[in-house]
């Protein structure tokens, strides 16, 4: 009777310590989407110092984003940025992974290089950005590199090109986070029994036969959390843009992701259409999510 | 038994630990509790040493909140204001009353975002919390003007009539629909044309304001100079934005008529000019305030002219850095192509305030004491709202302003001023012209055509303003 008693007390724990995480998820998390959600159906901003609304417009704000259609194109800059991001940024990680978890190589000072290509995303996007806007200014000194070295001879306007633009925005963030991502990646890859290694090495494997017969298909859980990851800090991709145009998205809002459209409407105090653009953002990040799970993580169950 | 507890109170202190962020968001601004506590300290202080002046305004409160974009005014009422006394860059003193700063930059609207969110809560904030006094633009002037926000002057015991010096146009901008006088303003902003003394001289052979107007004496003028100049190695103006205020304050329609978003034809020869001057690489497209604009204030820069009014040459130019056209006294100023004004700053009295008294003195010491107002004009290189005081000194000969080599420009700011009109001034003005200026950005560079640069604009106001259309 009495260790019975006490087995069952033992499960309340799991529940006790989940209680703080229930708590302020609820209250952080749950609380602020389900009025969101509400808000999206009022019209409700600010014209100067008098309050408009909040009257009940239903559908109305959803409509009018649909069909002033300019949310696509911010959809598509910030899926464009993403993949200019995250492409190089998985090849690089692979690589470095690889080089790194593989002991026959016996790189020095791993530690040490493992420290500083995590480095970069310790400072704070927005200095980041801050620096890269005076690096590529006009007047800045990668243009007057360039033009020393003979490369142009009139300076480079780099924020007011939509290519070079959009590519500065990538590259800083794939600096930020490939060091990230290369952490993640050898961790799985560590994680893989060496026996494998040692048993494709007794078969007279070249090292690239073993990335893309054993490592690779060994590492997809990991790439699969690693790419959904990618994609939802992509999907919400603001800091880096936001700073580098001043909150423009310039030139002629091709660097305008969706969080800054959703910023230009919440700044302006416009809760109805900001809310409504959030609950599509929630919509496109779950649907996004699910796809990605089914195409890559069923593959196991069905052997 | 324990253990339990103990897990409960950990699990406890953990989530309250968590929340404890939220707890204090009902307080209007973060630095309430230091405010309070330097409030006391003064306070006690002042009970102790029973200093100048504190038993008149004693039934007044003792703390007064000023709200402003940028240390202009700070600067002024240090320098100026008998009495003021510095505690730090945040706050300071008047006799026993506490002054405290609250500074936040007016891009994209930041400032007037956070003024008005205190503004909306002005009813129920605590006395020394309240808002006593803050400044406005000629940008959004209309909105504060317009609104109940603001106290009409007379209750603070200002009539127009004590005003007798000042400026019409000055009053005529900061009254309501019923007439009542709303705000005060210790500046006048004719703008003139500030030119490069080297390159006039390199250029065109003399730096003398006559013979330079001579070349900029109209807009067809002004683009053959360009041209002169571009051949020289200078460009005329660092950015296509710095003759901007130059067309937009000789409109002839409101940026917004009925609620619907109106741009004036002027505007449009703005855009036209500028597209063919930053083509022909006369001029930059830069954004205002930008490192890039600002290249053009030392002599390496290579600009031969900029566009402002007084306080742009006193305050915004780099005067003080070693090494710039400023601090070598190295520009000129003249009448240029057209009149127009820029900017000019208000002071309103925020409806509630509980240091009506102070708030009056400070008007009227600013704006009316000519001594101080002279002395601003001398040390500053400012135009102000002084009438006979400007007359008179715009025929003193011992005057002349260093950073424009010796020269008196008072004379031409007082010509300018009779040219100014400020009947087209709407409350959305300052983000029409930040978000035109933006837009046209990409229309000079050659990322959009016009039709599309103009779309981007209707976009941004429309975000901007949602209670607009086009």
């Amino acid at each position: 009777m009495k260790n019975n008693s006490k087995a069952v007390r033992y499960n309340k724990w799991g529940y006790i310590f989940l209680i703080p995480f229930i708590v302020v998820y609820v209250v952080f998390q749950l609380g602020p989407m389900l009025t969101t959600i509400y808000n999206s159906f009022f019209e409700n901003y600010m014209a100067g110092l008098t309050q408009v609304g909040p009257t009940f417009v239903g559908l109305k704000n959803y409509q009018k984003l649909f069909t002033d259609g300019d949310i696509w194109i911010y959809a598509k800059n910030t899926i464009v940025i993403w993949l200019m991001c995250f492409i190089p940024q998985i090849v690089l990680s692979l690589l470095l992974g690889a080089w790194f978890s593989d002991v026959q190589l016996k790189l020095r000072g791993t530690a040490f290089f493992k420290t500083v290509i995590y480095l970069p995303n310790l400072i704070m996007a927005s200095a980041f950005a801050m620096l890269f806007f005076t690096l590529f200014s006009d007047n800045g000194p990668i243009n007057s590199l360039l033009m020393q070295i003979g490369f142009i001879d009139t300076p480079y306007s780099f924020l007011s090109h939509a290519g070079s633009a959009r590519g500065i925005i990538a590259f800083l963030n794939c600096l930020m986070w490939f060091g990230n991502t290369t952490i993640l990646l050898m961790a799985g890859m560590m994680g893989i029994d060496p026996s494998l290694f040692e048993a494709a090495e007794v078969d007279g494997a070249t090292s690239t036969q073993v990335f893309f017969q054993i490592t690779l298909p060994l590492l997809r859980p990991i790439l699969v959390y690693t790419l959904v990851t990618s994609l939802l800090g992509g999907l919400q991709l603001f800091d880096v843009p936001q700073i580098l145009t001043n909150g423009t998205g310039d030139p002629v809002r091709t660097t305008m992701t969706m969080v800054m459209f959703l910023n230009r409407h919440l700044y302006n105090k416009n809760y109805g259409m900001a809310g409504a653009l959030s609950v599509i953002l929630f919509i496109i990040t779950a649907i996004l999510s699910l796809v990605v799970f089914k195409v890559t993580g069923n593959d196991k169950r069905k052997g | 038994m324990k253990k339990k507890w103990i897990g409960a109170l950990l699990c406890l202190s953990m989530t309250a630990g968590l929340l404890a962020g939220c707890g204090d968001s009902g307080t209007p601004s973060g630095s309430n509790d230091t405010q309070k506590e330097t409030q006391k300290e003064t306070d006690s202080q002042s009970q102790g040493s029973d200093d100048n002046g504190g038993s008149e305004e004693s039934s007044e409160g003792k703390v007064l909140n000023i709200y402003v974009w940028n240390e202009e005014f700070k600067t002024r009422v240090k320098d100026y204001y008998p009495g003021y006394e510095e505690i730090d860059a945040k706050s300071g003193k008047i006799g026993d009353v506490t002054v405290n700063w609250n500074i936040t930059p007016s891009d994209n609207n930041a400032y007037q975002d956070n003024l008005d969110s205190t503004l909306l809560k002005q009813k129920d904030a605590a006395a020394d919390d309240k808002i006593d006094l803050f400044l406005g633009d000629a940008d959004y002037i209309a909105k504060y003007v317009y609104s109940d926000y603001t106290m009409p002057l007379s209750e603070l015991g200002i009539e127009e009539s004590d005003l007798p010096d000042q400026y019409q146009y000055t009053h005529d901008v900061a009254k309501d629909d019923s007439g009542a006088l709303k705000g005060v303003s210790w500046q006048a902003c004719p703008g003139v044309l500030f030119y490069n003394r080297e390159a006039a001289k390199e250029v065109f052979g003399s730096d003398k304001p006559e013979d330079v107007q001579e070349y900029v004496k109209d807009w067809d003028t002004f683009n053959e100079s360009a041209k002169t100049l571009k051949e020289k190695g200078y460009n005329i103006m660092a950015s296509a934005n710095d003759n901007y205020r130059v067309y937009s304050n000789n409109v002839t329609s409101k940026w917004v008529i009925d609620g619907k978003i109106n741009i004036d034809e002027n505007l449009m020869n703005w855009v036209d000019a500028s597209k063919e001057m930053v083509d022909k690489g006369y001029t930059g497209a830069y954004d205002l305030w930008s490192d890039d604009w600002k290249k053009g204030f030392y002599p390496e820069g290579k600009v031969f002219c900029y566009f402002g009014p007084a306080w742009l040459v006193n305050f915004s130019m780099a005067a003080d850095t070693e090494g710039s056209i400023g601090y070598e006294g190295g520009w000129g100023a003249t009448e240029g192509p057209q009149g127009f004004f820029w900017g000019g700053t208000w002071i309103f009295a925020a409806t509630g305030t509980d240091n009506p008294t102070l708030v009056k003195d400070i008007m009227m010491t600013l704006t009316t004491n000519k001594e101080i107002m002279t002395d601003i004009v001398i040390d500053c290189d400012d135009f102000v709202n002084n009438k006979p005081a400007m007359e008179e000194m715009a025929k003193d000969e011992d005057y002349s302003s260093k950073i424009l080599g010796g020269q008196n420009p008072i004379d031409i700011y007082c010509k300018g001023i009779d040219g100014l009109d400020l009947s087209n001034l709407t409350s959305y003005d300052s983000g029409c012209n930040e978000e035109f200026q933006h837009a046209m950005k990409n229309y000079f560079q050659g990322n959009a055509t016009k039709e599309e640069a103009l779309d981007q604009f209707y976009k941004a106001i429309v975000e901007k303003y949602p209670d607009l259309t086009y």
